[in-house]
């Protein structure tokens, strides 16, 4: 085949323009737009199918009506204190907690109103990794050290996490927490069943994977003597999750973001 | 050549003091092998796999386990002889290999590489040696 320059210059022409029209109809099609935004708001069809085609989707149902009848109770966090290993460095700056309590209007920040039901006023509320549906934690992590499982609970593998602090930026419910000192002297008695960690790694509440693989349910539902936390799977219909869910109102953290924060509270 | 007397000279200096390690350890006798304390027989009659095996690749073996139990959930090891056991350092490996410093640490430490397995997990018979 014989080209001059004149005829490779139209045909360069001619596909730069073919190309550029091809990015244009992606900019301009409806279907792309609908996706990026339904996927940054964090309903996006694969996150709904993923979720439904899952056997099971561990979630929490936190009844405040019974919770806050015991403001100075903390036997939860006291079973999840022990259960895990989480140290006690005696200050606020360098806190280790996997559930911890917050008071109900910092809780709910996109909830309140000007009057607000007054049984919930200065009343503290128990939060927790929310493990989420659609984890802003994972996606930013560079090491894979957190990653969603089939059945929802965002896991940590602390062999793998170089301690950046990615995830800590990333998560709107403040649940991660850094080790900034060697944890190990500041537990007060060691449960061999379960590694501490090191200096330098991220940590959160997992719902318990250890004990649920165990057919076990977390240790702080276990530890509630209220009965005020409910664990369970969210696809089975028949679960007392979902036959809480139905039958009464629920609320959860800042759904506003997207994240779809799996633990529910009823208020 | 020119100046061939130091040349020669400084060569030999130059071989001696390269080939000095050589001299100094002479006489000296090699490293002990590293005398390991094995479980009593009674416990468990073997090892989750072959002792040539666990020697050469037991670091590999304890990688897949981690990685299989934390990220694949998947708790149990089927070995090449069809046993199972659970995936599990300090309940399988330590419950007959019970002591680290008599067993593990003995290899590690003439080896000189230096495992982080206790700045986590805890020894289950010797909680204070760990760290």
């Amino acid at each position: 085949m014989n080209i001059d320059r004149r005829k490779f210059f139209k045909i360069l022409g001619f596909s730069t323009i073919g190309l550029a029209a091809g990015k244009l109809s992606n900019i301009y099609s409806k279907n792309k737009v609908v996706k990026f935004i339904s996927k940054t708001a964090g309903s996006s069809k694969e996150f709904i199918s993923k979720r439904i085609l899952a056997k099971k989707r561990y979630a929490m149902v936190v009844d405040l009506r019974k919770c806050i009848s015991q403001q100075g109770c903390t036997k939860c966090i006291d079973a999840c204190n022990r259960t895990h290993n989480i140290p006690d460095f005696g200050e606020d700056k360098d806190e280790i907690k996997w559930i911890w309590k917050e008071p109900y209007e910092n809780t709910f920040v996109d909830q309140e109103n000007f009057y607000m039901t007054e049984k919930y006023n200065d009343k503290m509320v128990p939060v927790f990794c929310n493990n989420c549906d659609n984890p802003p934690c994972v996606n930013v992590c560079p090491t894979q050290a957190t990653w969603q499982r089939d059945d929802g609970i965002v896991m940590m593998d602390w062999h793998r996490c170089i301690g950046c602090r990615y995830c800590m930026a990333a998560c709107p419910y403040g649940s991660r927490s850094f080790n900034w000192r060697d944890p190990r002297p500041f537990i007060k008695n060691i449960n061999p069943d379960f590694p501490t960690r090191m200096k330098g790694v991220v940590e959160k509440c997992t719902f318990c994977d250890e004990r649920v693989s165990q057919g076990l349910s977390p240790a702080c539902v276990e530890a509630c003597t209220e009965k005020a936390m409910v664990f369970g799977n969210l696809n089975d219909s028949e679960s007392e999750v979902r036959q809480l869910l139905k039958e009464n109102f629920s609320i959860r953290r800042k759904p506003g973001l997207g994240t779809n924060p799996e633990i529910y509270y009823l208020v | 050549m020119y100046d061939s007397g130091k040349i020669i000279v400084g060569l030999i200096i130059f071989v001696g003091l390269f080939t000095s390690p050589f001299w100094y350890d002479a006489n000296s006798k090699a490293g002990e092998k590293p005398d390991l304390v094995l479980p009593a027989k009674e416990n468990q009659k073997a090892c989750v796999e072959s002792a040539a095996f666990m020697r050469s690749s037991h670091m590999v073996l304890l990688n897949d386990w981690r990685n299989e139990f934390v990220r694949e959930n998947v708790t149990t090891y089927t070995s090449s002889n069809g046993k199972t056991y659970d995936m599990s350092l300090t309940n399988t490996c330590m419950n007959c290999h019970s002591n680290s410093s008599q067993f593990c640490d003995r290899c590690h430490t003439y080896m000189d590489v230096s495992p982080y397995c206790w700045d986590c997990h805890i020894e289950p018979n010797n909680p204070e040696s760990s760290k």
